[in-house]
């Protein structure tokens, strides 16, 4: 058993193609790899959200005169 | 060299390595930003001059006798044979220095007398150098965990101590195409998250344990307090520059052109190819894919567990990329990808409980960037490599879960002991940490005093001139 079918390297490299583990689930792969980068927009808009509110809450008065001093 | 194309050949593998020594520099002047942004003003002076002493202290060192103990080890001595010989690695081989491998009549000694020498001539300096870049790497990792109370003199002792000795006889076992590991356990680290990062990790974790933490890490109650850098901004670009040299790392792990006739093993037919470092194909593209996925796996992963701190996000992609690269000649990039996301949110979570459980205060994370995100690079090729050779040559165990688990624990108890042994002696003898007085006021104290003395009489001078 090999995760990528070769169990020895008795082998011309010409005759070899690709060598990366569980060929054949490529397609599951992208799927997988596309929820992880839709995903990470979701969290974080969702995350930035919540900041700017927390910050627009506590940036007032005189702390936020300080920090615009702080330049 | 015989013919045009074994010129061209030898040459181009010495420039490839040349420019790959250039490229891992960074890495180095990436850790001297990153710790001295980390360490407060009043220390900064001395962290940088900690992290920058190993450079020399590791390169003659490693010239004396670190080079040598990666081709004489690779049996154990004592698991798979004896002590090989390495007249080519041996300080006082003319090999060891400009050599055109022609006889050498003042010597007496003919140049068919050293093994290799018509190919170690031109190439021996370059991988030297390459070896000694992991070499540094591997100590450097050590000196961020440790900041602004350490003796210098301890730090520099365990970094030779690490970085010409214990790495480089892990390398020897598990990172050489003979070593005992490869061959017994099938043991697979392609791109060092084991034999630099887990090591390093591993005996950053010793250090810290004998050392103990900054004072005023913990509040009576036993909570951490955090002590923030005093310049994030340094912080962040060294942690992007140490990927810069990164680049270099991957390269300096691969072998660039070789023939199946010069790997000598089972391969077959005419194809020329790049290698990793035990002579099994991969390629640069291969690898290339690998590492960026990896590290974005690890950025976007870390912008979310550490809901968008810089320096975590930074390090988790260092991380992402330790944790892939003990399989990153083999993986698909979205494995890559996947397993760069994977590894550094358990290290993050890990570095924070271990900090509140045990009271290790890891100034820069390097026992999570390196020490759990190299571990689990390891383990995790074991599985995801299963059952494919580790080697081009016959009578090789193949990959497999449980050799590369044992692979790992070896990693980092090679780091581990010898450092926690050592940090024991240095305490006893009252050279491991600096005087409670001295820590308080900064490292950098007399340096500061000196300073403002200076600033002060110049200036007062200038006053004085002005009409």
């Amino acid at each position: 058993m090999s995760t990528n079918g070769m169990t020895s390297w008795a082998v011309d490299l010409k005759d070899v193609g690709a060598l990366y583990p569980f060929q054949g689930s490529e397609t599951l792969l992208v799927i997988l790899g596309l929820a992880f980068w839709i995903g990470w927009h979701v969290w974080q808009i969702r995350h930035e959200n919540a900041e700017l509110a927390s910050e627009k809450k506590r940036g007032t008065g005189d702390k936020a005169r300080k920090f615009i001093d702080r330049y | 060299m015989g013919d045009n194309l074994s010129s061209l050949t030898v040459i181009f593998t010495e420039f490839y390595y040349w420019v790959t020594v250039v490229f891992m520099f960074l890495i180095h002047v990436g850790f001297c930003m990153y710790e001295t942004g980390a360490s407060r003003r009043k220390n900064h002076l001395h962290t940088l001059m900690k992290n920058t002493m190993a450079i020399p202290l590791v390169t003659i060192t490693f010239y004396f006798f670190g080079w040598w103990i990666y081709f004489a080890f690779i049996n154990g001595p004592g698991i798979t044979g004896g002590m090989t010989s390495a007249q080519f690695a041996e300080p006082w081989s003319p090999l060891m220095a400009t050599h055109l491998s022609g006889p050498s009549p003042a010597l007496g000694v003919p140049a068919e007398g050293l093994e290799g020498a018509a190919y170690w001539h031109r190439l021996n300096g370059v991988f030297w150098a390459a070896f000694l870049l992991f070499s540094i790497t591997t100590a450097s990792i050590i000196s961020g965990a440790i900041i602004e109370r350490a003796r210098v003199g301890a730090f520099w002792i365990i970094a030779v101590l690490i970085g010409s000795v214990a790495w480089i006889l892990d390398a020897s076992w598990g990172w050489h195409p003979g070593g005992w590991m490869v061959k017994l356990l099938g043991y697979h680290d392609a791109y060092a998250s084991g034999v630099v990062h887990a090591i390093a990790g591993g005996a950053a974790l010793a250090f810290l344990l004998v050392l103990g933490p900054r004072l005023g890490k913990f509040r009576a109650d036993g909570t951490p307090r955090d002590i923030p850098p005093h310049n994030p901004w340094l912080v962040t670009i060294g942690l992007f520059l140490i990927y810069t040299g990164f680049w270099g790392f991957y390269a300096a792990c691969n072998i660039p052109m070789i023939s199946p006739a010069s790997i000598g093993g089972l391969i077959t037919g005419e194809t020329w190819t790049a290698t990793n470092i035990y002579l099994a194909p991969t390629t640069l593209s291969a690898i290339t894919f690998n590492f960026l996925m990896s590290l974005s796996g690890g950025m976007l992963a870390g912008y979310v567990i550490s809901k968008g701190n810089p320096f975590w996000t930074y390090s988790a992609g260092l991380c992402g990329i330790i944790g892939a690269s003990a399989g990153n000649d083999l993986y698909h990039p979205i494995q890559a990808m996947l397993i760069g996301a994977i590894v550094p949110s358990i290290a993050y979570k890990l570095h924070y409980w271990v900090e509140r459980r045990f009271k290790l205060d890891d100034a820069v994370g390097a026992v999570a960037v390196h020490g759990y995100g190299g571990f689990l690079g390891v383990v995790i090729a074991g599985f995801m490599l299963w059952g494919q050779p580790s080697s081009p040559y016959e009578g090789y165990a193949a990959i497999n879960p449980l050799g590369n688990f044992i692979g790992a624990c070896i990693m980092v108890a090679l780091g581990f002991i010898p450092t926690f042994i050592v940090a024991k002696i240095l305490d006893g003898a009252n050279l491991l940490r600096v005087p409670k007085e001295v820590e308080l006021v900064g490292l950098d104290f007399e340096d500061r005093e000196a300073y403002d003395a200076a600033v002060s009489d110049v200036t007062s001078a200038e006053r004085a001139m002005v009409k």
